[in-house]
């Protein structure tokens, strides 16, 4: 049995590892507001975007004239896996689901034969990534400096997967990123990103009616070989908006979690701490009266 | 005269939604203005400055614009800009 000072020192402790935890959840708890907000005010564009890229893609005919972006290489076999991860650990699950998204894609396209490799961005991933699939990560970004993502960044991520893509190094590219649903719920998703996926024909009818009498200037395709770059960087720049607010999130529940068990823990402890206490004065107490009595 | 709903957006956020007189919008293929009532028309831009006129004959505001396209539709107007600065 452990001896009182013991206890105390172990009581000691946990309190301050739970002060810790409680720090770290309140500043997550701040700065998930501020990753909320930001992955709200992001997404009026890339709705817009995605909603006038589908609209154009639905009015240009693919042929070996369309950019290659839309048109895609022709082939499938070689796969480009973004995984945007996080940059810091202790939240939790958050960066385990990517990865295990992004294992079971790839093992899938694997399993049918296809060329898999990845491109990093956020260095939570690479370690796993690097023992389940060695020698398969083509490329890394680094964010660690970045502390909110910024615009720029997913432009230069873009950059970097465009000039890729030109030089022929894949033909199919896809996204992996956690999508922020709520603070108790980031769902990991992968997607295709390039070539843009044929989409359903507009949901709501008016846009659609509007959509053909639309004037273009210059014409269709011009404006949609503008757009696509475009729309790349901007699934990139929302994947790590909805990343930043989900590891946020994810961060603050984990934190929460670990506060609640060290106060659990200290509540056992100190019930512990306490009977001993009380243990060892019976004990003396015994020995002093039967020490008199014995007088 | 009924006003002109105004939309302009950024990848980090909206930065106007207003209604207003006219804009003048430099797009890729010259600057044109839109009122109410315009016709649906789409349009990449250049980098340049939109001309806003809250109201008919007030003062024009200028707001940089650079990398993105305009949309008219019936909700107006709608400009995707990859930055816009004063």
């Amino acid at each position: 049995m452990a001896s009182l000072k013991a206890l105390k020192l172990r009581i000691g402790s946990v309190k301050s590892t739970q002060k810790i935890t409680k720090a770290m959840k309140m500043v997550a708890a701040a700065k998930l507001r501020r990753a909320q907000s930001n992955a709200e005010s992001g997404r009026p564009y890339s709705q817009r975007l995605s909603d006038v890229v589908s609209s154009l893609a639905a009015r240009v005919t693919v042929g070996p004239q369309s950019p290659k972006l839309i048109a895609g290489t022709g082939s499938d076999q070689r796969h480009l896996i973004v995984v945007a991860a996080s940059d810091r650990g202790l939240a939790g699950a958050f960066n385990t689901n990517i990865v295990r998204a992004v294992r079971r894609a790839a093992d899938d396209l694997i399993a049918q034969g296809k060329d898999v490799q990845f491109f990093i961005v956020g260095r939570k991933s690479r370690p796993v990534l690097q023992r389940f699939f060695p020698g398969r990560i083509a490329g890394q970004y680094d964010t660690s400096e970045m502390k909110n993502p910024a615009y720029t960044d997913a432009q230069a991520i873009a950059a970097e997967i465009m000039s890729r893509f030109e030089a022929g190094q894949f033909d199919v590219a896809h996204l992996a990123y956690s999508n922020f649903r709520s603070v108790l719920l980031q769902e990991p998703t992968v997607e295709q990103i390039i070539p843009v996926k044929p989409t359903a024909p507009a949901a709501n009818d008016s846009g659609k009616v509007a959509a053909a009498a639309v004037e273009y200037e210059p014409d269709e395709e011009a404006i949609l070989a503008d757009l696509l770059p475009r729309n790349v960087a901007i699934q990139i720049y929302r994947a790590l908006l909805e990343n930043q607010a989900g590891f946020y999130g994810s961060q603050m529940t984990a934190m929460d979690n670990a506060t609640r068990n060290a106060g659990d823990m200290i509540n056992r402890l100190s019930i512990q701490y306490n009977r001993q206490r009380q243990a060892a004065i019976t004990t003396e107490l015994v020995e002093i009266i039967s020490g008199a009595e014995a007088l | 005269m009924a006003e002109l709903r105004f939309e302009l957006v950024t990848p980090e956020r909206q930065v106007l939604s207003t209604d207003v007189h006219m804009v003048v919008v430099p797009g890729s293929e010259g600057e044109f203005g839109v009122m109410a009532g315009h016709a649906p028309f789409m349009t990449t831009l250049r980098d340049g400055d939109l001309t806003v006129y809250r109201t008919a004959g007030a003062q024009p505001e200028r707001i940089r614009v650079s990398g993105g396209f305009a949309e008219v539709g019936d909700r107006g107007l709608t400009v995707l800009a990859e930055s816009a600065g004063e």
